[in-house]
């Protein structure tokens, strides 16, 4: 891999300037995704309606230094798929030149993909198109104002997972989307975060070099969401690594491998609450109970993850 | 000149002309009646005889996006549906118009659930009717052929660039065996030509973004060139109509008119019951009665000047529709046409009728009932109020 120096040399793919907010993970796991694109390949981006397509294409202004599509909300995927499918057949019809190297990319965030866009993601990943879908997991609806998805984690608040007296922001766990899409047996499939640009650069070359469709979910800090300041993006990220909340993992051609946690590192849960407003109430003594079983969510996916490490230790 | 003719369904010549025209992708889901059309696609890919990437998705939600990405890539797109599928696909329907993608669409149009049902009507299509595209109807096997071929070429123009449906009536056109003709493989290349977008995702040297965020005046200004983009195409609609007509030596008009020149009584009817009009208004004819048949090939844009135009000396005229518009006064079909008299300042009494919803006859009794309620119309015996027949 390239290292840092080389990688801020390459060829910014979506330009400054765009709209999004100050500290939004969502630039910053495209930029670092599109890094991972080969020299030799030209990227063509498809995206789901939501923060990152309102906030880089309002007309007549458009942040894509490269070709980009949005259709709808839920069907980034399916629209890729479409365009991947063009590039196979005019190349087959010998309108597109043999040797031209595109690599397709969608890009949606937690919305547009555990919930109203998994039906779309599983089709094309199913059909095996040769694409990389890039989830920006904020873990709520952010565009439409904080609303929980089935990607918000338990405890949190959201606009419609509120706090109150009967009831401690969101009730359920959430969806673990890696796991569904490793299960259609795709190529690659990668969980990575914002802040480790090491990790995730790679994972994307990864992803990029399958031959065929990969996946990665990317942890993307939402600043207005989380209740954070717009300089602890970064930090927070590696906070949600450091204390085993989003374990950094991935799945090549069925093997599972997760990066483990260096014990200088490891740090309480509570570490990663704390500095987010959308998590204060998990703090307070009656809540005890209930961060309980947050720490207790995180130990069982940890060891649930190492189960899918033994298990395919020999593939 | 046509090759000889041979019996087929109406599905087999939409599959057939997609062959011959090739598209580059073809995204599609199975739903009945539309099914055989992939169906029988499936087999051409099988065999290699045509180069399309063939896309099975998982629903027609999928299709249309699949289409829409695949049309803005800059390839020949074509797909296929009908009833429940064109309903999920109503959140497209309008973005692929929106975006101006040249995709053509093949419908078999069928009742919309509930109650569940599969046959003939136009309740699904007629769902489409505000979305910008272009509306075709077959009557026959044949014209599903004819204007199948056509639609690649409407859709493409420059000045159009819009998607186009190319429909056929539900197991009565779509199922039925016909009398066809089709034309040689390189008889249809050589009339589609090739397609070149202007605005290709794929051109990566010169990037383009679609689909973009539009604020209020761009909003309205995006719309407004897409209703002029559709209004528009009557004419050139009617140019690739013609030049195919030149072709094959099968006629085209926008609207089909039966014996309206001295008319008193015109039934205006979409689709494949225009035979069964037809063939009543051929036996009135010989009893000395003037009565005439209305039937528009295209639906979107509505060709308005020739209706008024064939209808205009009639006593009195019945609109029937294969669908409602539930909560309004008049049906589709029948709004439309009554619009376009109005707007020409003709006060023709009107009535319309809603016949043969899911599949339900279009017998001889019931057309010969609403030529008799003309009379009775142009006279002022009978109200114009809407009315369900065959029931």
């Amino acid at each position: 891999m390239a290292n840092i120096k080389e990688l801020s040399r390459r060829p910014e793919c979506l330009a400054p300037g765009h709209r999004l907010c100050g500290g939004c993970g969502a630039s910053m796991a495209v930029r670092q995704v599109l890094m991972g694109v080969p020299e030799d390949a030209v990227p063509v981006v498809g995206c789901a309606t939501g923060c990152l397509e309102v906030s880089t294409t309002i007309y007549p202004y458009d942040a894509w230094n490269v070709p980009f599509i949005h259709n709808a909300f839920e069907n980034s995927a399916a629209t890729v798929s479409g365009v991947e499918a063009a590039f196979k057949g005019l190349q087959r019809a010998g309108k597109i030149p043999a040797d031209k190297k595109v690599k397709f990319v969608a890009f949606g965030g937690d919305g547009g993909t555990y919930d109203i866009g998994l039906q779309s993601l599983s089709g094309a990943m199913e059909r095996g198109h040769d694409m990389v879908y890039v989830c920006y997991d904020n873990g709520a609806y952010m565009n439409t104002g904080i609303q929980r998805s089935s990607a918000t984690p338990k405890g949190s608040w959201a606009t419609t997972a509120e706090v109150g007296k009967d009831q401690q922001g969101k009730t359920q766990r959430r969806k673990d989307l890696a796991s569904i899409i490793a299960a259609h047996g795709v190529p690659y499939v990668g969980q990575s975060t914002v802040g480790h640009w090491k990790d995730l650069v790679s994972k994307a070359e990864k992803a990029f070099a399958a031959d065929g469709p990969a996946f990665l979910n990317v942890l993307a800090p939402c600043p207005r969401g989380w209740r954070i300041g717009s300089d602890e993006t970064m930090l927070i990220s590696r906070l949600a690594v450091d204390t085993k909340f989003w374990p950094l993992f991935e799945v090549e051609n069925g093997k599972w491998t997760l990066t483990p946690v260096k014990e200088k590192n490891l740090k309480p849960l509570e570490d990663f609450l704390k500095p987010q407003g959308r998590f204060k109430h998990l703090l307070k003594p009656e809540n005890a109970e209930l961060l309980q079983e947050l720490k207790d969510d995180v130990e069982d996916y940890w060891k649930y993850l190492e189960g899918r490490v033994e298990g395919s230790k020999d593939l | 000149m046509s090759n000889k003719a041979f019996s087929a369904t109406g599905n087999q010549m939409i599959a057939e002309a997609m062959r011959q025209v090739d598209p580059d992708v073809m995204a599609a889901y199975p739903i009945t009646p539309q099914t055989t059309i992939v169906e029988n696609y499936a087999k051409y890919v099988a065999n290699g005889q045509v180069h399309t990437e063939f896309v099975t998705v998982e629903s027609e939600h999928s299709a249309l996006s699949a289409c829409i990405g695949a049309s803005a890539a800059g390839a020949r797109v074509a797909t296929a549906t009908a009833s429940q599928g064109l309903a999920l696909m109503w959140e497209e329907l309008y973005i692929a118009a929106g975006m101006r993608t040249p995709i053509v669409m093949a419908n078999a149009n069928r009742a919309l659930s509930a109650p569940i049902n599969i046959h003939g009507d136009h309740s699904d299509v007629m769902g489409a009717r505000d979305t910008g595209w272009i509306i075709l109807f077959a009557e026959t096997a044949q014209e599903a052929y004819d204007n199948t071929v056509i639609s690649f070429k409407i859709a493409e123009d420059s000045q159009v660039l819009l998607p186009v449906m190319t429909t056929l009536d539900g197991f009565i056109t779509s199922h039925a065996m016909e009398r066809c003709e089709m034309e040689e493989d390189a008889t249809v290349q050589q009339f589609v030509g090739d397609y070149h977008p202007k605005y290709a995702l794929l051109d990566t040297d010169e990037p383009v973004a679609h689909g973009m965020f539009a604020n209020g005046d761009s909003y309205m200004k995006t719309r407004l060139a897409t209703r002029n983009a559709n209004m528009g195409s009557l004419p050139i609609i009617e140019k690739y109509g013609k030049a195919w007509a030149d072709v094959t030596g099968r006629p085209y008009d926008l609207v089909d008119c039966y014996e309206t020149d001295d008319a008193d009584y015109i039934v205006v009817v979409l689709g494949s019951a225009a035979g069964n009009v037809r063939h009543i208004a051929r036996q009135l004819r010989a009893e000395g009665k003037k009565v005439g048949v209305v039937r528009p090939r295209v639906y979107r844009p509505f060709p308005e000047e020739q209706i008024v135009e064939a209808c205009k000396g009639a006593k009195a005229v019945a609109v029937l529709d294969r669908s409602d518009s539930l909560g309004a006064t008049h049906a589709p079909l029948g709004a439309d046409v009554m619009s376009a008299f109005y707007a020409a300042g003709l006060s023709i009494p009107a009535k319309n009728y809603v016949y043969g919803l899911g599949g339900a006859d279009v017998t001889n009794v019931v057309v010969q009932g609403v030529f008799d309620d003309l009379e009775k119309v142009a006279d002022g015996t009978l109200d114009c109020d809407l009315r369900y027949i065959g029931i």
